[in-house]
């Protein structure tokens, strides 16, 4: 169906970069998510792809073809914004057929359609119903078929998820993903929400400040972060310097061991991170261990989390629930081997 | 609210509205009404069949004040709406001094610019005809249309016309199916505004119309001027039922769209 590609895409707003140089490419069929604190861009960069906003630089394709000349309604990309979902003025069956009824399809057609369609979301026979008489979900499901019926090349949503409460949230992601595996729509959504973005999307475009920091599927950002910040992005703030030689990183706290198999930052200044959970608060040899203070331990039902300072840095450290830390003391902290990662080091961190 | 506080407060508003009323309503239909008589002493159609014979000019008085107050309304969205959205939903160089421009003409007398303007019209040409009239009562007007538009288009935004626009409609189409129903109950209500301070223009009409250009306020001086009370009474009574009924027409736009008002905080 569609590939979308985005070339050294730029937007600038009088003296403000929004987007900065993007480059990626969003394969036909797939989901991806551009993830990012808010400003980042990710908007910005959708509104590009749906032409309602010009590039500074830089070009936007579908498969391998330019489509910065093609005006907005010609483009077959279709965006689901976050408010104002539904045309207020439009009974539901109006607003899931207002794609086909721009097309000028006959009335007869777009009605077998939309009642198809309202099926599909599972929502028959809402066809007379009004935008206000329905709930936030409904109005949700309403605006996703309607951007569906047209079979668009490209899907876009806004924070598809940003203004439901939890229950409805669980289930319209499971929603998007179902109709968008069975349609094979291309599409890209934008969130905040990182666990959002780890749950829903097949790749995740991390944007910060406008610039593409790693484009990669979910559990990379995890395991492999590209640097600190996108690490610390996903709630892995634990750091420590170090300098690796071969297979050994040398830090203030002693020498530690790597795989070398699976980290790819060359020998040199590294800074050293493991995630909470898989560093062992119970040694079970005597191997890449380093002393860290407690500072707070909270019990979180299934695990307990500690706040420990490990060389001017605060780490967060997850230990079985159980496990009595005892605030002030200094613990034994083993990393294992496979799970350290190294990152370039970054000159604003310690 | 109570419901007795409601319905208290609005016998007030009646009484307080068509109140006044109710003399001229009497005037109309007397004939030598004078003190110490509570009621007049006898009753007459002599003012009302007064006003219907052609030498009243009250019929031709009007159909121009219509004909003008529709010309003025007419022009008003077409100046006012373009203005509105551009103001309301884009930033650009001098939007501050446009703003402000269009302010003055609330706030500097009508009299005033219109001297002015007297002079501009006659090199022109414009003195003594229907489209000077028109155009000199548009600058009361468009100030009301683009302070009502402005809230109602900043209110509506263009999420959904942007969602309209990647669903396949094309500007016309957007404009027609989106923009257009979102926007007309603001759009009646500064219409009706406009249709009102157009109807109600007394010395630009003098000025500019130079007694040409008949509309109703310029039958209506005359008789209060002078002692007829009575055919007096009659016109101001044709003079205010289009207010009326305009009024009744948007008051559900007027009560529930508070977008619609919002502009007025502006002021």
């Amino acid at each position: 169906m569609t590939v979308v590609t985005l070339n050294n895409l730029t937007r600038r707003f009088d003296n403000v970069i929004a987007v900065n140089n993007l480059n990626l490419e969003v394969n036909d069929g797939e989901l991806v998510a551009f993830l990012g604190p808010s400003g980042c861009g990710k908007t910005t960069t959708l509104r590009m792809i749906t032409g309602l906003l010009l590039p500074s630089d830089g070009d936007v394709l579908f498969d391998g073809v330019s489509i910065l000349t093609v005006p907005t309604e010609k483009r077959g990309a279709v965006m689901v914004f976050q408010k104002h979902l539904l045309f207020p003025t439009m009974s539901v069956a109006q607003n899931v057929g207002f794609g086909l009824k721009m097309q000028g399809l006959p009335q007869k057609e777009i009605n077998m359609r939309v009642s198809e369609m309202l099926e599909l979301i599972r929502l028959p026979g809402f066809e007379t119903r009004r935008p206000h008489e329905l709930s936030g979900g409904q109005q949700q499901r309403i605006a996703l078929a309607r951007a569906l019926i047209v079979r668009p090349k490209v899907l876009l949503l806004d924070e598809p998820l940003a203004n439901l409460d939890a229950n409805l949230r669980l289930e319209m992601r499971e929603l998007i993903r179902s109709l968008q595996h069975e349609l094979e729509i291309t599409s890209i959504f934008v969130t905040h929400d990182q666990e959002e973005a780890v749950m829903l999307a097949d790749r995740i475009a991390l944007m910060f400040d406008g610039e593409l920091q790693q484009f990669a599927e979910p559990n990379a950002f995890y395991e492999r972060p590209s640097t600190a910040q996108v690490a610390n992005f996903f709630r892995n703030a634990n750091l420590l310097k170090g300098k690796r030689v071969g297979n050994q990183v040398e830090t203030a706290l002693g020498t530690l061991t790597i795989d070398t198999d699976r980290v790819v930052q060359p020998d040199g200044e590294v800074l050293l991170t493991v995630r909470p959970e898989e560093i062992n608060l119970i040694p079970d040899s005597a191997e890449n261990i380093i002393y860290g203070e407690v500072l707070t331990q909270v019990y979180m039902g299934t695990y307990s989390q500690m706040q420990l300072e490990v060389d001017g840095n605060q780490w967060l450290v997850h230990g079985p629930a159980n496990f009595d830390a005892q605030v002030g003391n200094k613990i034994p902290l083993q990393l294992p081997e496979p799970r350290i990662w190294l990152l370039p080091l970054e000159r604003k961190l310690k | 609210m109570p419901k007795s506080v409601r319905w208290f407060a609005l016998i007030v508003i009646v009484l307080a509205v068509f109140g006044p009323m109710i003399p001229q309503l009497m005037w109309s239909f007397a004939t030598r009404w004078f003190f110490p008589n509570l009621l007049p002493p006898q009753w007459s159609l002599e003012s009302w069949e007064y006003i219907i014979t052609p030498s009243s000019r009250v019929a031709e008085g009007f159909m121009n004040s219509l004909k003008i107050a529709i010309i003025v309304s007419l022009l008003s969205i077409l100046v006012g709406l373009p203005a509105s959205r551009a103001l309301a939903l884009h930033n650009f160089k001098g939007k501050a001094v446009i703003e402000w421009l269009l302010m003055v003409p609330i706030i500097v007398p009508g009299i005033v610019s219109t001297m002015g303007i007297h002079l501009v019209f006659i090199r022109l040409g414009l003195t003594n005809t229907f489209l000077g009239v028109s155009l000199v009562h548009l600058i009361p007007c468009i100030p009301y249309m683009v302070l009502v538009m402005s809230s109602v288009f900043a209110n509506y935004g263009t999420e959904l016309e942007d969602t309209a626009r990647t669903l396949g409609a094309n500007p016309l189409q957007v404009f027609w199916h989106v923009t257009l129903p979102g926007i007309l109950p603001g759009l009646m209500v500064a219409t009706m505004f406009t249709f009102l301070i157009s109807w109600g223009q007394y010395v630009t009409t003098l000025l500019i119309g130079g007694g040409t250009i008949i509309t109703l306020p310029m039958v209506l001086f005359p008789f209060l001027q002078g002692i007829n009370f009575s055919a007096a009474a009659a016109i101001s009574l044709v003079f205010v039922a289009p207010a009326i009924l305009v009024l009744v027409l948007t008051s559900r736009q007027l009560g529930e769209e508070s977008s619609v008002m919002g502009g007025f905080g502006r002021l």
